[in-house]
């Protein structure tokens, strides 16, 4: 090859200076990516991936410092150019899309003014600069650019400040285009619609692309080739389909198969997972950075680091590639999953809710019924804005719904207000919450934590507490030791265990599982997942599971309910929602999820008439769908889709 | 990038103690404080001169070696009654910060956690009081009351009182949020409880940074209301009573009548807003 | 934007509605001191004047006049102190917490930050002194009272007020560049600091289109609420350097309990107060564009 390459990164280490001591957060990191290729750095969270990219850029937290190698954009050496060379690299050859586009952009700026700065740098005439500007948006799909010129940031949405940024990075058509985790915080839909776009704009600008992420899925949509980071190194390296149907790393290996893949459900397998847990970033560690966790490892891996192996265009620091097949364990029998008994646990009658009043009225929850079965796991699917935290918020009582709705426990109809239900009621309904540092206080032991909801829920006190406290956390398989720490002490997955025991404290018979796992890394999301199931399994509760990951849900759910702005738009068993017949919104949200861009036509508020996803609905009947609420219609006597297509139509 | 940033603010709290002791600025102002401390305490003997003794033979001598800070007017010792001007002005300030802490964490835990009309109320009555400066609050009300050193406390106290409560009441929304207390209500605790139990030793970090501010200012509105005379009262050998006594006199170059005093005050509060200020950064680390 | 003002005015706690719970508490305390400040102040006004109507007027003191005859001289005499102030400490606190962000943790910051927080805790009659016993006692540069000669001209007017003002000036440097600092800071680490930084742009550009809008939000409601610790430095700094003031004013009548005066000059001040505010509520909306917008952000 004698083209230069777009970026040339040759055995790059970077470490941070935390307390006058450097932690090296990156070791020796080398990769290369071609003229209009794109390349895709993966790794959990800590391993350095972002660090890597901002590297690329010279642009390192004030404690962060290069220790070695060499970065070399179309064939510049970044660490070599002076201020102003530097300056021009960027202005001209490197452009960044943030993950957080509400805060990359200036909340004082118009879009517009923000985006002419780009073409100010490159010279442009202050005269041509709007149009260009405007120009720009309009290659990135925004309708309306004009009034979009003029807004402020915090007048658009995720989505569309994502595609100003897009447009603010490719305005100078760059030759290399970095990608941090570009669509990480937007919901499936937006998500989908903006990776077509990036994929149809890197074909018209032929940028090179380094794109970062943490989910395996989109990087495999977006790459030609891959490189995993685990703890600062880079394991492995390969064309993108190669490596993710023949992985040579064992961590590799490991985390696919963490996954929830589809055909998959909870009675077939547990899901595989990885021992222990990540690394501190910048820990100190003696040979192979897996080691500690690897099935494979012998002493020869915890003293000697692997040194790069494999022939082009693959690479792997392995010292045991040749061993993988044993990993290949049977998989483990599945937790005796208990048929789901057909009385019901929960129902929900009618259940609104409405917040504030007059015109700042938004109905997040239009008169939902649902019902959960006992010992069944009922996954609640739906974007932002769905109404799915309310939805569970009504159901514990934390929220009074808006009157005439109903939640009915056993049989009994529950108090709207949680002061005035019994302590039965109480018991018999609880929540794992999405984020552990949230939902454990910080000043508590977790044994405080555990024990304080035994009394109070239980009555239980002293030696007899302290034993049920310790079998509960043997059940979620924490040890002792833990007792008296605090939540800080523990990492995420661990935490997120403690707020299962807690949620069990009190022998529930409804648990909600609040997005459980979407704060988690994948290698710990499985092991949760399994733990989950388990504990259903052990104790014979019910659970609504509430997730975005679509993948997730089906693989613990036995029914799946879909929500859209706060409408019941489907309900049915999970593997009819999967294959149809499907509400038209449940195939958009399927497909996006898939990879591909849904169809949606138009920006889609909530409706006030009609159906609530009519704007949207590449299936509408016009003169219909605009003006008429559709009624329940039970497409299988288990499965109610809201949609005023037939049966035939709803299968296609 | 955050990552490690992240990882430092992660370790243990008792690692708080050492992380002030390795600050320069924190052993400065506690050594400072300690010194005023120890004179506060056990002024009677460390002074050379019994600080109320007044001898008419030798008014506004300058500094000595028999009188290192000179005399006054009335001939007492400067440097003795500058020993001993710690003492009221150390037992007021604190006494008060005190009284502001409880009262101001209370109200504010009551209104950032009841929320609505409760705190809709308070607030106002916060920001009414807010809105004038410390000094007038205390000088309307030692003017109504009269002023003596337990009417100073309470005064203090309660004008302090509200901005206490405001911050530890933005804290306390910001906590209220959290899922904690949502699964505190989940097990139905009651509002005492959750509270002083829940959400007090979470929002302590604020209560104890916003403490030590409050110490120095009332140090500070001590020493100023002494000053316009309405603070502490003749014949203690409080510093701002002092230079309130004599400031009249440096038109004629009797400096030392004063500047001791006003050095005395300065170095007290600076040592105050230096251990304020470490134990600020300490936290934030 | 006057309809934002008129509707903040208005009861209810809009002011934290609109800029929701997690919003920089400054310019919380700033809407909610405004929203607060002067109704109760209204009701004691009209106790007073209930008081006043109906009971003794306390006629034994020595001014037999009614109370503006001393009210707005005296304001105009603290108005031209607290604009010589003023006029120094603003442009000073914000060059110093600006030099303080752009140098972070390096000796100029260090130096900025201690001397602020010393200028800032050390109170007015005590750096008073020390000024008057160097600069008017011992060098004989500046007089030892504020107060000009009665015919004296606008210089002659200033060069009293110049010693006077240095206490205040002190007081409220540190408040103001530990504000501006802050939000410089915040501003500077900024996800679209680093866009712009990104782009490429100049970093002298980026400072000015960036960072410095953005940064200058908070200070301007520190600025403001600390008008009302100024006038309380006031009344100690008219009585150290003998100036006819509405500090001064305010003492005297508490020392004589003359409670007309002194409710008028405390009402005058929770007034200038909320105009303060209000001011600053104005310029905090014309630069913050999530505010003229509504509360949409």
């Amino acid at each position: 090859m004698t083209e230069v390459p777009a970026l040339s990164v040759q055995g790059l280490s970077v470490g941070y200076t935390v307390k006058g001591v450097l932690q090296h957060v990156l070791k020796d990191v080398s990769f290369t990516i071609g003229r209009g290729e794109a390349f895709g750095l993966v790794g959990e969270s800590g391993c350095g991936k972002s660090t890597a990219a901002y590297a690329v850029l010279r642009y390192l937290a004030r404690n962060g410092s290069v220790e070695g190698g060499e970065i070399r954009i179309d064939g510049r050496d970044v660490y070599q150019l002076d201020a102003a060379a530097l300056r021009a690299l960027r202005r001209e050859k490197v452009a960044v899309v943030y993950q957080d586009p509400g805060r990359a952009l200036n909340p004082s700026i118009r879009i517009g003014d923000q985006l002419a700065e780009v073409f100010e740098l490159l010279g442009v005439p202050a005269a041509d600069r709007a149009q260009r500007s405007i120009g720009m948006l309009e290659k990135v799909r925004i309708k309306n650019a004009a009034v979009v010129a003029r807004s402020y940031p915090h007048q658009l949405s995720g989505g569309m400040q994502q595609r100003v940024a897009i447009a603010m990075a490719l305005a100078s058509s760059p030759t290399l285009l970095i990608l941090d985790e570009p669509t990480t915080g937007l919901d499936a839909t937006v998500e989908a619609e903006v990776l077509d776009l990036i994929q149809a704009l890197r074909r018209e600008f032929d940028a090179s692309i380094l794109f970062i992420s943490h989910n395996l899925a989109i990087v495999t949509r977006m790459c030609d080739r891959v490189g995993v980071l685990y703890s600062g190194r880079l394991v492995e390296e390969g064309p993108t389909r190669d490596l993710f149907a023949a992985p040579c790393h064992p961590y590799t290996t490991e985390l696919l198969r963490c996954l929830p893949r589809p055909g998959m459900d909870k009675a077939t397998a547990p899901l595989a997972t990885i021992p222990g847990t990540l690394p501190e970033p910048g820990s100190v560690m003696q040979g192979c950075v897996f080691a500690a966790r690897c099935r494979l490892a012998d002493d020869r891996c915890r003293a000697e680091d692997p040194p790069p192996e494999g022939t082009a265009p693959r690479m792997v620091r392995c010292h045991h590639t040749d061993r993988l097949a044993e990993l290949e364990t049977e998989a483990e029998a599945p937790v005796h999953v208990r048929k789901a008994a057909g009385a019901a646990a929960l129902e929900l009658r009618k259940v609104a809710k409405t917040f504030g009043h007059g015109d700042q009225k938004v109905r997040a929850l239009r008169e939902v019924s649902l019902t959960l079965n006992k010992g069944e796991t009922l996954g609640l699917v739906g974007e932002s804005g769905s109404g799915k935290t309310t939805l569970a918020r009504a159901m514990l009582g934390l929220i009074a719904p808006d009157a005439g709705g109903e939640v009915v426990l056993d049989g009994q109809v529950l108090h709207p207000d949680l002061k005035r239900r019994s302590l039965d009621q109480v018991k018999a309904l609880q929540i794992v919450f999405q984020n552990p540092d949230s939902a454990l206080n910080r000043s508590h032991s977790i044994a405080r934590i555990i024990g304080r909801s035994m009394t109070r829920l239980l009555g239980l006190r002293g030696a007899a507490r302290g034993e049920k406290v310790k079998s509960l956390l043997a059940s979620v398989r924490l040890a002792d030791r833990f007792l008296d720490a605090v939540p800080k002490q523990l990492s995420g997955g661990l935490k997120q265990r403690v707020a299962i025991a807690r949620a069990f404290a009190g022998d529930p018979k409804v648990v909600i599982c609040d997005e459980p796992t979407s704060a988690l890394d994948v290698s710990v999301q499985a092991a949760i997942l399994n733990l989950l199931v388990e504990m259903q399994a052990q104790q014979d509760v019910s659970y609504v599971f509430i997730s975005h990951d679509l993948e997730v849900v089906r693989y613990v759910s036995d029914r799946i309910a879909v929500l859209y702005m706060g409408e019941l738009l489907e309900v049915g068993p999970a593997a009819e929602v999967f294959a149809g017949p499907q509400h038209p919104y449940t195939r958009t949200l399927l497909a996006a999820s898939s990879g591909e861009a849904p169809g949606i036509t138009g920006a889609g508020g909530p409706q006030a008439q009609g159906c609530i996803f009519h704007a949207l609905c590449p299936a509408r009947i016009d003169g219909r769908c605009e003006t008429e609420r559709p009624a329940e219609k039970m497409v299988t006597p288990d499965h109610m889709i809201r949609c005023h297509l037939e049966a035939e139509a709803l299968r296609a | 990038m955050t990552d490690i940033a992240a990882q430092s603010r992660a370790s243990a709290p008792r690692g708080l103690a050492r992380r002030l002791l390795t600050r320069p600025s924190f052993l400065i102002g506690s050594i400072v404080v300690l010194f005023w401390v120890v004179c506060a305490l056990f002024w009677p003997v460390l002074v050379p001169y019994d600080p109320f003794y007044t001898d008419l033979m030798v008014p506004l001598k300058p500094p000595s070696a028999t009188h290192w800070f000179g005399t006054d007017q009335l001939g007492r010792d400067v440097f003795s009654r500058v020993l001993a001007g710690a003492r009221d002005i150390l037992t007021v300030a604190p006494l008060a910060t005190l009284l502001s802490t409880v009262v101001g964490t209370t109200l504010g835990l009551i209104m950032g956690y009841a929320g609505g009309l409760v705190d809709e109320v308070l607030s106002r009555i916060v920001d009414a009081v807010l809105a004038l400066p410390v000094v007038i609050v205390a000088l309307l009300a030692l003017t109504s009351i009269g002023a003596s050193m337990w009417t100073l406390l309470l005064v203090i106290g309660f004008s302090f009182s509200p901005i206490i409560a405001r911050t530890v009441r933005a804290s306390v929304l910001a906590e209220r949020q959290l899922d904690y207390v949502a699964a505190a209500r989940l097990r139905r605790e009651n509002h005492l409880y959750t509270m002083f139990v829940e959400i007090l030793p979470n929002v302590l970090g604020p209560v104890m940074v916003e403490m030590t501010i409050r110490l120095g200012y009332a140090i500070f509105t001590v020493a100023t209301l002494s000053f316009i005379g309405f603070g502490i009262q003749p014949p203690s050998p409080d510093w701002g009573l002092s230079i309130s006594t004599n400031y009249g006199l440096i038109g004629g170059g009797y400096w030392w009548t004063v500047l001791f005093d006003g050095l005395a005050i300065a170095t007290l509060v600076v040592g105050v807003n230096l251990v304020a200020d470490s134990i600020q950064g300490a936290l934030n680390d | 934007m006057l309809v934002f003002a008129g509707a903040r005015l208005l009861p209810g706690d809009v002011g934290r509605a609109m800029l929701g719970p997690f919003a920089d508490p400054a310019a919380v305390a700033t809407l909610n001191h405004q929203l607060g400040t002067d109704r109760p102040l209204l009701v004691q006004y009209v106790d007073w004047i209930g008081d006043f109507v109906t009971g003794d007027l306390g006629q034994s003191y020595s001014y037999r006049a009614p109370v503006a005859q001393f009210l707005w001289p005296a304001l105009l005499n603290s108005a031209k102190l607290a604009l010589v102030a003023f006029c120094m400490v603003v442009p000073l606190g914000i060059l110093g917490g600006v030099m303080g962000a752009l140098y972070r943790d390096r000796a100029i910051d260090r130096i900025l930050s201690v001397t602020g927080m010393v200028a800032t805790v050390v109170p007015e009659f005590v750096s008073g002194l020390v000024l008057l016993l160097i600069f008017a006692v011992w060098l004989h540069w500046f007089p030892l009272s504020a107060t000009a000669p009665a015919d004296a001209g606008v210089l002659t007017q200033f060069y009293h007020l110049i010693l006077p003002s240095i206490p205040l000036v002190l007081i409220l440097f540190g408040y103001i560049a530990r504000m501006t600092r802050t939000g410089m800071i915040e501003a500077l680490d900024a996800d679209y600091t680093r866009t712009a930084i990104l782009k490429g742009l100049p970093r002298a550009t980026v400072i000015r289109r960036h960072v410095l809008r953005n940064a200058l939000l908070p200070t301007i409601s520190v600025i403001s609420t600390q008008t009302v610790y100024l006038i309380g430095g006031l009344v100690v700094i008219e009585i150290l350097f003998r100036y006819q003031g509405i500090g001064s004013l305010i003492y005297t009548a508490a020392n004589k309990k003359d409670f007309p005066i002194l409710q008028a000059g405390i009402m005058s001040i929770g007034v200038l107060f909320t105009i303060m505010t209000i001011l600053a509520d104005l310029l905090y909306a014309a630069l913050n564009p999530r505010i003229r917008f509504g509360g949409d952000g």
